[in-house]
């Protein structure tokens, strides 16, 4: 079972997230990055693939600057095989991403093509079946539950209010959800062979999208939070207020 | 001047509520473009009335199909037929819904049309004839500005954002194209949750509760605030209940799990890490209740109360009882 896996650094979820004084970045500075978390359950189910069928190889392949071969290094040490860095200055546009991915993968042969549901940074939700169109291969999108037998794979996707059940062939995309599985911390066994494992480097040059950033911002005030009271005491006044402030009882 | 498209979500026949939202949003656009709006429902058997009615949001042209292919999630033949019609006009804008459904498609048929993407945008306008979003990123710690270069300019609205306006456009109903492609992707079953209660993207009332509940079996407490609250109210959770197993995965709110737009959201019993007020702090009200008068939802509460859950949350659900049935 051979898995290309796409990944992408992008800051921690606990990170506190300050724009940049250009109103057009964030500000780096005390951030911590991290493998994009739905990712690393990318790589974890091409790991267990791989184990289960016990051949095969695993691929890593992310766009990025030279601080994704960090991030790299880190799945590599989880366990994959190789690593692609396509080196390129990146933007929230996910179209141009998505197209040098498709033109990187063209040609290569692979059972399964595994990203994340949405990377926690642009949160665009969009590379995986922009790839998986380009590539004409099956995809199916927020997958928490993965079936694979003689080709055939099934997959259930979270939509509103439940999951649709979704079959797909061989050579497929699929873009994973939390609950598919609980990926693994890299060993210290698997850190010291991660240095020693292939890392190829190109640099590329994106085209440019269709989007231009006007600007970056903070997120829309919220009104000045209040304590109504304590305890069940206060849940006549808190009423009133939802009632009469608020308008929404 | 420029015509827009709204490619509206049926779900068994249905129009879903955010294919209402999904008209409005671009009938406004039509008529900031001086152009007309034409909507897309892939309906299926036995949507055709509910697509016809989408005139009511100000559809002029409903590009209708009730064929058996799309009686569930048809992605390659959506596609498909979406690059037809696309094709066969000149569009200034393509509105999708931001819902699990909406995103799938709309990056499979922007990368089909060679365009970017702007997902769950929050605001929309035109400016210069240029069309302008304004969508979270970083889970809603920054709000990006951004513009169109060139049309048509796709893009998918978060759920519960924008509002269903009523307005009479002409309806003229037409068949959809609908392409014979093999399909790639066959989704052959839907599950509902097991109960029929709404999902928290689209509730109006969303009542969410963390460990303060101290026990899945303690849960009665909240479903009864939710059924108080009516059948616009629904349940959900943090992320710490849900990985302890008390509750389901699709009720979760926050950073990996779901991004909710309520009028009104209750936090029960749940701190406020910085991941579970990314899925919330959108709501337009917030009402925490909590023991810790230091814990971090109090910050973007617009209410609080600082007490014990089992205290706090019957009495409440008695007083919204009193209201509701005197
Ligand atoms: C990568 C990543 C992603 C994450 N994504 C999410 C996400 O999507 N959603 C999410 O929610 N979390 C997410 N988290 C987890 C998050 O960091 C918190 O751990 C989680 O939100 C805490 O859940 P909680 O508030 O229920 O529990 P706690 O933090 O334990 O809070 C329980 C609260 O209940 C109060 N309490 C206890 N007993 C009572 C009582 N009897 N009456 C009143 N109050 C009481 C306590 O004062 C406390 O404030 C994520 C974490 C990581 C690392
Ligand atoms: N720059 C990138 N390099 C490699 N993979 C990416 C990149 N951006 C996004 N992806 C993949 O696409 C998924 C969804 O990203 P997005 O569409 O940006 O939300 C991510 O979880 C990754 O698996």
């Amino acid at each position: 079972m051979n898995s290309i896996v796409c990944i992408k650094r992008v800051p921690d979820s606990e990170a506190r997230i300050r724009v940049g004084a250009d109103g057009r970045a964030i500000d780096p500075a005390g951030v911590k990055f991290a493998l994009n978390p739905y990712d690393e359950i990318a790589l974890e189910e091409a790991l267990r693939r791989r184990e289960a069928a016990g051949e095969g190889t695993v691929t890593v392949i992310t766009v990025g600057g030279d601080e994704a071969r960090e991030t790299l290094r880190q799945a590599l040490a989880m366990g994959a095989d190789e690593a692609v860095l396509l080196r390129a200055e990146t933007s929230l546009d996910g179209w141009p991403v998505a197209r040098a991915l498709a033109a990187e993968l063209d040609g290569r042969a692979f059972d399964l093509l595994l990203s994340g549901k949405q990377a926690i940074d642009d949160d665009g939700m969009q590379v995986p079946a922009m790839v998986a169109e380009l590539l004409g291969l099956p995809c199916a999108t927020v997958v928490v539950e993965l079936e694979i037998e003689d080709g055939r794979v099934t997959a259930r996707r979270e939509v509103e209010g439940g999951h649709e059940v979704v079959e797909l062939s061989l050579p497929a995309a699929l873009a994973v959800q939390k609950g598919l599985n609980e990926p693994r911390y890299p060993s210290l066994k698997g850190i010291m062979a991660a240095k020693r494992k292939p890392l190829e480097e190109k640099d590329i040059t994106l085209e440019e999208g269709d989007l231009e950033l006007l600007s970056l911002g903070g997120p829309p005030p919220r009104p000045e939070p209040e304590i109504v009271g304590e305890g069940p005491e206060a849940v006549p006044e808190l009423v009133r207020r939802l009632r009469e402030e608020a308008r929404v009882l | 001047m420029a015509d827009v498209l709204a490619v509206a979500e049926f779900r068994a026949g249905e129009a879903r509520p955010v294919a209402r939202e999904t008209v409005s949003v671009a009938r406004r656009l039509a008529d900031a473009l001086g152009g007309r709006l034409d909507v897309v429902a892939a309906a299926g058997p036995g949507g055709g009335e509910a697509a016809a009615g989408l005139a009511r949001h100000g559809a002029d042209r409903i590009l209708v199909s009730e064929d058996e292919t799309f009686a569930a999630y048809a992605p390659d033949a959506l596609v498909a037929s979406l690059a037809a019609v696309a094709g066969a006009g000149s569009y200034g804008a393509i509105v999708f819904a931001g819902s699990a459904q909406g995103k799938d498609l709309s990056a499979r048929a922007a990368a089909r049309l060679g365009r970017s993407l702007a997902t769950e945008v929050t605001e929309v306008d035109v400016e210069d004839g240029r069309v302008v979003v304004t969508r979270p990123v970083y889970a809603g710690k920054a709000y990006a500005r951004l513009a169109f270069r060139s049309a048509p300019a796709v893009l998918s609205i978060r759920p519960n954002v924008f509002p269903a306006a009523e307005r009479e456009g002409a309806g003229e109903v037409e068949p959809l194209p609908v392409e014979a492609v093999e399909p790639r992707t066959r989704v052959v079953g839907t599950e509902r949750g097991e109960r029929e209660r709404l999902d928290v993207r689209e509730a109006e009332i969303v009542v969410s509760g963390g460990r303060g509940l101290q026990d899945p079996e303690r849960w009665t407490v909240l479903e009864d605030l939710v059924e108080a609250l009516g059948p616009t109210a629904t349940l959900g959770a943090s992320r710490a209940v849900v990985d302890a197993g008390w509750r389901p995965h699709g009720e979760q709110v926050g950073q990996t799990g779901k991004v909710v737009s309520p009028n009104l959201y209750f936090a029960i019993g749940i701190s406020g890490a910085i991941q579970h007020l990314a899925g919330m702090r959108t709501a337009r009200v917030i009402v925490a209740v909590n023991r810790d008068p230091d814990a971090p939802i109090f910050s973007v509460a617009n209410y609080g109360i600082v007490g014990d859950v089992f205290e706090v949350v019957p009495k409440l659900t008695e007083a919204i009882r009193a209201l509701r049935g005197g």
